[in-house]
């Protein structure tokens, strides 16, 4: 069924409400495999509730459309699943868990994944070595493992973890939403060389953000504006620096002058 | 530390296997519903309450005549006594009459024969938490001894634990074996006329434990109620002593994670434990009673008194517990620390779904020098179920540099559970120093969310953040049944998000 060329991601038409409003009104974006998509656009355009509908939060409730993942429908899975299936949310806003204990959590996820794949359970200390590696990449110090889920980090510091938690579960298809901002500068490269180090034929990301900045370090092969909804406009990478420099007014009067003529 | 009984496979408290199977036990009580005789030659009474009641197990068990007068004494008191209302939970009024206050253990023939005559339900339980088949045949109350060779395992111990000097027995066994032991201490720290419950306990008392560490020996194994088989049916009234003498330590393990069934509502039991100069004590319990159908139909009564007496110069009592069951628990196991520099804690999880009422906390009376006490308090409601923090720390004027740290957390899930907390201190003496902190927080599905997003499940999602908030407790559990501990979080918890 599914071939090279499957797209990893397909969202056909995909309506959403959010609080009783329709947020997401035919959405349709096609990721291949391998490939860099950044999403960006103004501030309440819906792309968390993309994110949201993508991975089965309950408040985007989806009320059109599919999404398939690898060629198979995605939306009539529990969360879990997908996560299991490879598909992975860095959080806009990553949500502590006191208690929980960071490596705990990473563990108890990446056996359930290897288990859905058919893969052997892995052992504490195989898994601490594997999670030691991944910290190391991104600059991490190794006694944030040992501490409980995003209790007490930093914005900077959740930022990073959302990465590391990426790095260790290798998904499919990373959504990371707005994964950039409250880094660094130096954090920032950081990030983005944990991401440029899954990058490869069989994993596809949906960068969203508000900067082309990260863009300079994470190079997407295509850039989406969404906007009231829908992805407006879609171009090469250049086209985040039109959007830096001009902001968004001028794709939302192309767009009505489109719709007028 | 391993001990011997590591190596075993679990601890059962066969005690109460008669009380499993309440189906086949309400047919075994028919014959003996009609009639109001005490006749000493018969095995049980029937139900009601008198002087007679009391005369009569008395002279079951063939006690000294002082026991008698004790529980005579205890009764009187009891009757000018009211049911106190303080605790904040609700239930139908007990009617003392109705109860039948003495049944004979059953016989094997009145037991199940096999698990096929089990209820599933009870066995699917089991199943969930891990417990072995030769075992579960033991807790569902079948006749177990083709099964399972208990009776020798227990000898075993007890030889070994007899070479030290260590006493551990029957209660009723130890009014006949050691009665100056007894009688020095029985009531030494929960006064007869203590409170209502333990007033009551003290009148009809069925059976327990007796524990007894000679000076300066460590108990080389966990003592636990699993190896003091030969004490049926005490369920109800149950007395336990324990006495550590000088220099010596004891950790002692109460219940089991099994799910503990038994046809009497009311439990009313009273644990006193002593600890001499330099003496060491560590009681550790799960409690996990039939707590009561979804509805909120049926389940235990437990309202139990517990509490330690330091009695010597830095000794120490550790109470750890672990209470998932009963439909109304009323418990407050405490520490009177009286011998200098000694050291009282208490470490609990206390979880309630459904339509559950918890009222549990501790009491910390610090009376000698340089005294300390720890108290960590986690409280879980879930569905409709409510839970209370009740909590006493007094210091009194002789209490010089005496300190307490106290840690009240309450963990809500859903929206309709509720949870309480009721700190009391009084201290009378100025270098005294108290710190307090409380949390309360609710599983959000914001939470359960993100851990989806890792790929776990919701209800290994919950026994994470569970079992994470519960941790400081746990880690006070001896190994293994901070183990088994987990799992009845988990499997108490089914089905409560979702
Ligand atoms: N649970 C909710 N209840 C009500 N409104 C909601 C809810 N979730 C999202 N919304 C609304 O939906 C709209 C889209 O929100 P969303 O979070 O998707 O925006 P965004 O594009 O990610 O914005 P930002 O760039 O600020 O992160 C906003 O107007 C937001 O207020
Ligand atoms: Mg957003």
């Amino acid at each position: 069924m599914t071939n090279d060329n499957t797209p990893l991601l397909e969202i056909r038409g995909v309506r959403a409400t959010a609080g009783g409003k329709e947020i997401l009104k035919g959405l349709d974006l096609k990721v291949g495999p391998g490939e860099v998509h950044a999403i960006m656009g103004p501030n309440g355009a819906g792309k968390s509730t993309l994110a949201r509908a993508l991975t089965g939060h309950q408040d985007a409730e989806v009320t059109g459309g599919e999404v398939l993942f690898r060629g198979k429908p995605l939306l009539d899975l529990e969360p879990e699943e997908r996560a299991r299936e490879g598909l992975f949310l860095a959080f806009q806003y990553p949500v502590e868990s006191p208690g929980v204990n960071n490596s705990t959590l990473l563990r108890e996820g990446l056996n359930a994944i290897r288990e859905h794949r058919g893969e052997d359970e892995l052992d504490a200390i195989d898994f601490l070595q594997i999670a030691k590696a991944k910290a190391d990449l991104l600059e991490m110090d190794h006694a944030m493992l040992g501490r409980a889920v995003n209790h007490g980090f930093s914005g900077g510091e959740k930022k990073r973890n959302e990465v590391l938690q990426m790095l260790v579960l290798e998904p499919v298809v990373a959504v990371l939403d707005e994964t950039d901002s409250g880094l660094d500068i130096d954090a920032l490269k950081v990030v983005a060389k944990g991401v440029n180090a899954l990058r490869g034929a069989g994993r596809s990301f949906v960068v969203i953000t508000h900067y082309q900045r990260l863009l300079d370090y994470i190079v997407p092969d295509f850039v989406h504006v969404l906007a009231d909804g829908r992805i407006v406009k879609s171009g090469p990478k250049e086209l985040a620096l039109e959007l830096e420099e001009k902001g968004y007014g001028w794709i939302e009067e192309e767009l009505s002058e489109a719709s007028a003529s | 530390m391993s001990s011997p009984a590591d190596t075993e496979p679990r601890k059962l408290d066969l005690i109460d296997k008669a009380a499993l199977n309440p189906e086949l036990d309400d047919l075994t009580r028919k014959d003996y519903e009609w009639g109001f005789v005490t006749d000493i030659e018969q095995e049980s009474l029937p139900p009601g309450l008198d002087e007679g009641t009391v005369r009569f197990i008395s002279a079951k068990k063939n006690e000294p005549e002082w026991l008698l007068e004790w529980r005579l004494k205890a009764f009187r008191h009891w009757q000018t006594m009211t049911e106190p209302t303080w605790a904040l939970v609700d239930y139908p009024p007990i009617d003392y009459q109705a109860i039948s206050y003495y049944a004979a253990p059953k016989s094997d023939a009145d037991k199940p024969q096999s698990l096929d005559e089990v209820d599933p339900e009870l066995l699917e339980t089991y199943e969930k938490l891990g417990i072995p088949l030769a075992e579960r045949a033991a807790l569902a109350g079948v006749a177990v001894d083709a099964v399972f060779d208990s009776v020798s395992v227990a000898t075993t111990f007890k030889d070994k634990l007899g070479e030290l000097g260590i006493i551990f027995c029957s209660f009723s066994e130890a009014v006949q074996e050691h009665p100056e032991l007894v009688r020095k201490y029985l009531g030494s720290v929960v006064p007869q006329k203590d409170n209502y419950f333990s007033a009551l306990n003290c009148a009809v008392f069925s059976d327990g434990s007796f524990v007894y560490i000679p000076k300066g020996v460590r108990c080389p194994m966990e003592l636990s109620t699993y190896f003091r088989i030969n004490a049926a049916n005490t369920g109800q009234f149950e007395r336990t002593l324990i006495v550590a003498d000088e220099g010596s330590h004891v950790s002692y393990l109460e219940g089991c994670t099994a799910p503990m069934r038994d046809e009497n509502q009311l439990h009313a039991a009273v644990v006193e434990l002593v600890a001499l100069d330099d003496a060491q004590i560590k009681y550790s319990t799960v409690q996990n009673w039939y707590p009561g159908d979804k509805n909120g139909v049926g389940g235990i009564y437990n309202f139990v008194t517990k509490r330690g007496a330091c009695r010597g110069a830095r000794s120490k009592i550790s109470w750890t517990q672990v209470e998932t069951g009963s439909a109304i628990t009323w418990k407050y196991p405490s520490c009177i620390l009286q011998g200098d520099d000694s050291v009282g804690e208490f470490y609990s999880v206390a979880l309630t779904n459904n339509h559950q009422q918890a009222d549990t906390g501790t009491k910390m009376i610090h009376i000698g020098k340089n005294t300390t006490s720890t108290i960590i308090s986690k409280g879980i409601s879930a569905g409709k179920a409510q839970n209370t923090y009740r909590g006493e720390v007094t210091m009194l004027a002789g209490a010089e540099n005496a300190r307490n740290y106290s840690q009240c957390d309450s963990l809500l899930m859903g929206d309709e559970c509720g949870a309480h907390t009721f700190p009391y201190i009084e201290v009378k003496n100025p270098t005294a120093h108290l710190e307090h902190e409380a949390s309360t927080s609710k599983i959000g599905e914001d939470q359960i969310f993100y851990l989806n997003q890792r790929g776990l499940g919701t209800e290994d999602a919950v026994n994470l953040i569970v079992n994470g908030f519960c941790k400081d407790v746990f880690r006070e559990l001896p190994m293994e049944f901070a183990v088994e501990a987990q799992k009845l979080l988990s499997v108490s918890l089914e089905g409560a998000v979702g």
